[in-house]
């Protein structure tokens, strides 16, 4: 896991649930088939009603027409990001969508899960309400020595918390991986 | 001791003497249950992870049901079918529910329930984050994604972080206007859609223990909606009956202590409580039905794990007998079995089926059909400026379609008495 990373700000508000990440009607693509797969990535986010999308002006969109990524790779969101169904589609859509964190309040169980067990993309959660303070588009550095986040257009830094009990399935990159490294499974 | 149920489950799984809430522990599953949206990738990724000679832990403790997009001619939700259905045969699966078979069943929550997989003191795992529903029955249930799923396909393990309780004490009688769905939507107005995270949901008290099991089902079926990880009702007689003739193993029940520890405890006087609908876009705005009727509606929908049970349909007939409704009404039953009931099941007489048909409601097959969207094709599916009521769990934006609609969510009864007026009613109107 790389200590530092960088990227544009895409912010959300409170209770980005699971058919706004990935709307159910998308379901029926293959995960695994690498072409296909893309699609996921090009759904990202489509479910999020327009004037949330990208606040604090809402109305930008995640992502251009015919794209399958996004030029955002950081989403910023408020608490219980990830509500709704277990569909593991949802962090794996973030991830094809080119998302490398999120920095939200909270999250609900089962995304968290999957986003650090599937090894998609690092839920990371901030110790203040960060949607009010950061703008869409503004560029930003993680620094996971430290646990903090810099707004680069003003210098100003926020504290994350540390993951805490699954650090260790963080850094080997999923589940499966930390089971091997630790000889849970061969 | 001073244990909560759901800690004492958990212990029993974990193989160790007692565990504590925030403790992370790895826990011998009894039963993986999943579906044809997330058993595909499920079994790709056991594939891609165990190798060639991947081998499936205990093939008699996973139950597969084909039931989210069944009825569609969508051709890559057809191919998650056939995907199961190729994994069933290839590894000859004894719990696999084929569509289009004799052992079609639908809804996999509901449907766990009527197959005897419901085994009290055991923990059950489920790619769908209602599976908490199975909690009714005195055990732990809950939702997991595909990784994980894959991981305990291949080992039979997982593994999870011991959950504070949360106590719901509900005191009273049950009227007759009122169902469990209102006492839910009561819990989750007051906790929030993150108010349970991380948390267990213990339902307790004289009104709970009078409900039959598929509206106990109704409340932790709902569990999830507050964020929570498991709901669980304590095993009585009423749960015994239900499973005497569905299984034959002996099971433990357990109860919590008397002393155990909760995070938060809430009592609720049923008499304090009245039917409630969650307004559009969230399962926590709640409201009384009182203050929002009048709202013109499109559509009118009965269905799903937490509302298309036999129980739901019955309450409904009440409504409905003798009654014309004026928006158009959609009728889904979770599954097969209560597909049947429609035909043997009376009021008045008069069978189920009956009342519906002649009330103007259109049946559709078992299946999860538009309680999540679905393919552009699927009954029910809520489409640009609708104005729905549902019996239904969630009401996100888009969740049952076209993110431009709006669904309210509410009791089976209130659904009923809307459909007849076109406009949201209180149930009291028709009883
Ligand atoms: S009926 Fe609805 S909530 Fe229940 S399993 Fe199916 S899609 Fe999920």
């Amino acid at each position: 896991m790389d200590k530092i990373i960088e990227g544009k700000a895409y912010v959300l508000g409170n209770n980005v649930d699971t058919d706004q990440i990935i709307p159910a009607e998308h379901l029926v693509y293959s995960l695994d088939d690498v072409e296909e797969s893309k699609i996921y990535g090009h759904y990202a986010l489509s479910g999020v009603p327009v004037k949330e999308a990208g606040l604090p002006e809402g109305n930008i969109p995640f992502i251009e027409q015919i794209n399958n990524t996004s030029e955002f790779n950081i989403i910023i969101g408020g608490s219980n990001f990830g509500c709704g169904s277990s569909r593991e589609h949802a962090p794996f859509a973030l991830q094809k969508a080119g998302v490398k964190a999120i920095i939200a309040e909270s999250y609900a169980r089962i995304f968290y899960r999957n986003a650090v067990d599937g090894g998609f993309v690092l839920p990371l959660e901030a110790d203040e309400k960060l949607i009010n303070k950061i703008s869409t588009g503004t560029e930003l550095q993680i620094d996971l020595e430290n646990y903090t986040l810099t707004d680069l257009s003003n210098k100003s830094t926020f504290k994350l918390l540390s993951p805490g009990d699954v650090l260790p399935i963080i850094n080997a990159g999923g589940l499966f991986k930390f089971a091997r490294a630790s000889g849970l499974i061969a | 001791m001073n244990k909560t149920i759901t800690e004492k489950i958990l212990a029993k799984a974990a193989g160790k003497e007692s565990v504590t809430p925030g403790e992370n522990i790895w826990l011998n599953v009894d039963l993986l249950m999943t579906h044809d949206v997330c058993g595909p990738p499920t079994i790709q990724i056991w594939k891609n992870e165990f190798g060639e000679n991947a081998t499936i832990w205990d093939k008699d403790k996973l139950a597969v049901f084909p039931d989210h997009y069944i009825f569609t001619e969508n051709k890559q939700a057809n191919r998650n079918v056939d995907i199961l259905r190729d994994f069933a045969k290839e590894y000859n699966l004894p719990h696999y529910y084929d569509v289009g078979s004799e052992r079609y069943k639908g809804v996999c929550h509901i449907a766990l329930a009527e197959e005897g997989f419901n085994i009290p003191g055991t923990v059950l795992f489920g790619t769908d984050s209602h599976t908490c529903t199975s909690g009714a029955f005195g055990l732990f249930s809950t939702g997991v994604g595909n990784t994980d799923a894959a991981f305990i396909l291949g080992t039979g393990k997982i593994w999870e972080k011991v959950p504070q309780s949360i106590k719901l004490t509900f005191n009273g009688k049950m009227p007759e206007y009122l169902m469990a769905k209102d006492l839910i939507l009561k819990v989750i107005g007051d906790l929030g859609t993150d108010g349970g995270t991380y948390k267990s949901l213990e339902f307790d008290g004289e009104a709970i223990f009078s409900l039959e099991m598929h509206e106990r089902m109704t409340l932790t079926n709902m569990a999830i909606e507050v964020g929570a990880m498991n709901g669980i009702i304590a095993v009585d007689e009423i749960t015994e009956a239900y499973l005497k003739p569905r299984i034959s193993k002996t099971f433990e029940s357990f109860q919590s202590d008397p002393n155990a520890e909760y995070s938060n405890k809430y009592e609720y006087s049923i008499k304090d409580i009245e039917p409630l609908v969650a307004k559009p876009h969230s399962p926590d705005n709640i409201n009384t039905v009182h203050n929002v009727q009048g709202t013109q509606l499109t559509k009118c929908y009965i269905g799903s794990c937490t509302g298309g049970k036999i129980s739901d349909f019955q309450a409904v007939a009440k409504i409905l007998l003798g009654q014309q409704v004026k928006t158009p009404t959609f009728i889904v039953p979770a599954t097969t079995q209560i597909a049947k009931q429609f035909e043997t099941e009376t009021y008045k007489g008069i069978t189920l089926f009956d009342i519906f048909k002649h009330s103007g409601c259109a049946i559709g097959p078992a299946s999860c059909a538009a309680c999540l969207g679905g393919p552009s094709d699927t009954i029910g599916r809520a489409s640009d400026g609708e104005v729905v009521i549902s019996t239904t769990n969630r009401n996100y934006p888009g969740r049952m379609g076209s993110k431009k609609s709006e669904v309210y969510l509410a009791s089976p009864l209130t659904v009923a008495a809307s459909a007849i007026n076109g406009k949201i009613t209180d149930p009291r109107e028709y009883l």
